[in-house]
């Protein structure tokens, strides 16, 4: 096995599924000449030319119904935003055109399509460029939603997802691209769209998550390892389809829950998280289910302002610690 | 205070009172661009079967058997018509919200089309879409639209998959007069122009976007100018109420998309006679009962029926039973609907995930009964 990072699984899984299959292309900001804003098309251009590797102009809108229009005439695209950010321009295209029209023409038009692109913070971006667009997109019947948090995932899933019939949100991160590397198996596989991993096992409180919070719920549960507290990760990897079997397996073993992720934290997939739990497996809560979030605030852009809102590790296992009545 | 661009002599002169043919181009004298006169009976067909199929729908929505929207096309015919038939089978139509004609005249039943509007399961799109939701795979017809614009980058994607398999077809979108002051608008144009994709963007200027004159909201004085600004894109005018001249300024664009891949803008200058929406009288707040009656004096079925009357092509006859097969048409379409079934409860959850709908949400309404 090789050791990828996330952005070179991306680059692998999108070159793969392009050379399979002569139907997708790839459209988007800097996708081509300038190999990808974060470098995760690069290469791309020089294999497969410009009709499948195509720089858009700075109109979301446009391209992402561009993308919609081609996948409803047979073909299959990977619309990529420079940033989630930008996606917001376009979210009238994902919604009201890609999710809903499978429904509103009584099946004969599904819609095969992946947009992708970094969502959440990255370093001092300040407020209009730090946000996590999760919740937006899962809210939305018609849609996939899906954020891997390792190369391993990513890889896995960007592959289901291209060759998905329906369309799918595809989250990554700026801050994995490069700092998140792990192995990766050189024959090819597949991850299926709407299934968590048990990133680590453990017996006491289940830590449910993903994307970049996957690693700070890592983290705690080493450190709260040294406390005698073992903590099970769940890596949720699909927010829609919500794999709510695994969670709640999880969470009958454990007794406890903690749902940690990275935005705001009204209305968002922690909410619905806590809901499917207290649903299905009230009787086996020890402990009110605690949420970690980012604070309910526009991302600041000063430095210790922005540390203040991002949801960490300590935050994690302080939680945990609370869940457990170990404080 | 800045008046925008000088004005040319003829934008004065077209100003100065209420212009003949209520503003729309003088079409030249046609030989019926080489129809045969089987072919120009079928366009006339054609129109009175749009119109007369909005009428009933008029009718049936009255009697409350239509819910929701419902914006009619009754004055519009000649555009659909003229546009439609050019086409072959395997080129793409998309379209805004007021799509029932132009499902009619793509090719769907008529039984379909009403049966759409009834919400029933015999509907072009099985009773999920309603009036503004047409669609029919076989026939390449990619819907009715209901957000204002967002349609174009649809179309845009059409051509781009066109030309990424080297075929030869053309997408033909139709829009109203309101997208051109729309960002959608103008990142379709332009995409469509710099990788010369054979989409014909056909705007159907009625005058109004529901109750609101173009004139007022919109900064050209003619919104045909909107799309000079990109390069490789043929922009004109013709008259929306002139079936030939629709007919021949699209096949003349479907030409240059077929040919030289490039895409086409045309303004079709026409009128709706009815309100925005059933919700909407035909005239009061927004517009005169004169000005109504003024672009009903053009009526194209009318002005067509006449041109092929005065060029020996028609007989008063052959006219009237025409009309009567248009009636009797939508009469039997109305009748099939009412019979057509409702949709089967379970699908509510068949349209949502073409892989099905998962378990792990659909759990989360598993306590309402009914969908067990």
């Amino acid at each position: 096995m090789a050791v990828l990072s996330y952005r070179e699984a991306l680059n692998e899984a999108m070159r793969e599924e392009m050379e399979r299959d002569d139907s997708i292309f790839i459209i988007g900001e800097e996708v081509g000449e300038y190999d990808g804003a974060y470098k995760v098309t690069k290469g791309l251009l020089d294999v497969f030319g410009e009709w499948r590797v195509r720089d858009a102009p700075i109109a979301e809108l446009g391209f992402a119904g561009l993308g919609v229009g081609a996948a409803m005439a047979g073909l299959r695209p990977i619309v990529e935003f420079m940033t989630w950010n930008f996606a917001l321009l376009a979210i009238d295209e994902v919604v009201n055109s890609a999710a809903k029209m499978y429904q509103m023409s009584g099946g004969q038009y599904n819609v095969p399509i992946v947009f992708r692109g970094p969502g959440g913070a990255a370093l001092q971006l300040a407020a209009q460029h730090s946000q996590a667009p999760d919740p937006w997109y899962s809210y939305v019947p018609g849609l996939k939603v899906v954020a891997p948090a390792t190369a391993h995932d990513a890889k896995g899933l960007l592959k289901s997802a291209i060759r998905d019939d329906d369309p799918v949100v595809f989250i990554e991160g700026e801050m994995m691209y490069n700092t998140v590397k792990d192995e990766v198996p050189e024959e090819e596989y597949l991850i299926p769209i709407g299934k968590a991993d048990i990133k680590r096992e453990g017996r006491d409180v289940t830590i449910v998550c993903h994307s970049k919070m996957v690693h700070q719920s890592l983290a705690a549960a080493k450190q709260l390892a040294g406390e005698g507290i073992e903590a099970e990760v769940v890596d949720l990897r699909t927010i829609r389809p919500l794999d709510v079997p695994a969670v709640l397996a999880s969470v009958r073993k454990t007794n406890r829950a903690v749902v940690v992720e990275e935005g705001w934290p009204t209305c968002n997939i922690g909410a619905q998280v806590v809901d499917d739990i207290q649903r299905e497996a009230f009787d086996h809560l020890d402990a009110p289910i605690a949420r970690v979030s980012g604070l309910d605030v526009p991302m600041p852009y000063a430095k210790n302002l922005e540390k203040l809102v991002f949801p960490n590790a300590e935050h994690v296992a302080a939680a945990v610690r609370h869940v457990c009545y170990a404080n | 205070m800045n008046d925008g661009p000088s004005e040319s002599p003829t934008a004065a002169t077209e100003e100065a009172a209420v212009p003949p043919s209520n503003g729309r181009p003088e079409t030249a004298a046609t030989d019926f661009l080489g129809m045969s006169r089987e072919e120009c009976i079928e366009l006339l067909r054609l129109m009175l079967l749009s119109r007369r199929f909005e009428e009933k729908s008029a009718e049936v929505y009255q009697m409350g058997k239509i819910g929701g929207f419902c914006h009619l096309y009754i004055g519009q015919e000649a555009v659909a018509a003229g546009a439609l038939t050019p086409l072959r089978p395997d080129d793409y139509v998309i379209t805004a919200y007021r799509d029932h004609a132009q499902a009619l005249l793509r090719g769907i039943a008529p039984e379909s089309v009403m049966a759409e509007l009834y919400g029933r399961v015999d509907g072009c799109s099985k009773g999920m879409g309603g009036s503004m939701h047409m669609f029919d795979r076989s026939l390449n017809f990619m819907g009715g639209h209901g957000i204002v614009g967002s349609h174009l980058p649809l179309a845009t994607g059409v051509g781009y998959a066109i030309r990424y398999r080297g075929g030869d077809q053309v997408c033909l979108c139709f829009f109203g007069d309101s997208v051109v002051n729309i960002g959608a608008f103008h990142e379709s144009l332009n995409m469509a122009s710099r990788w010369k994709l054979p989409v014909i963007f056909l705007l159907e200027n009625n005058e109004y976007g529901m109750g609101t004159d173009f004139r007022r909201v919109t900064a050209a004085k003619e919104l045909v100018d909107r799309g000079r600004a990109y390069d490789g894109l043929t922009s004109l005018t013709v008259d929306g109420m002139d079936v030939i001249a629709v007919r021949q300024a699209v096949e003349e664009a479907i030409e240059r998309g077929r040919t030289e891949k490039r895409p086409s803008y045309i303004e079709a200058r026409c009128y709706r006679y009815m309100g925005h929406s059933m919700a909407d009288p035909s005239h009061g707040t927004y517009r005169k009962r004169d000005e109504v009656e003024r672009w009903r004096a053009d009526d194209p079925i009318l002005a067509f029926r006449q041109l092929l009357l005065d060029a020996g092509r028609l007989t008063e006859e052959e006219y009237e039973r025409l009309d009567q097969e248009a009636i009797a048409q939508s009469e039997a379409a109305a009748e099939f609907a009412e019979k057509s079934p409702f949709p089967d409860p379970s699908a509510v959850y068949e349209y949502v995930y073409s892989d099905g709908y998962p378990d792990d949400i659909g759990r989360r309404d598993a306590w309402r009964k009914e969908l067990s």
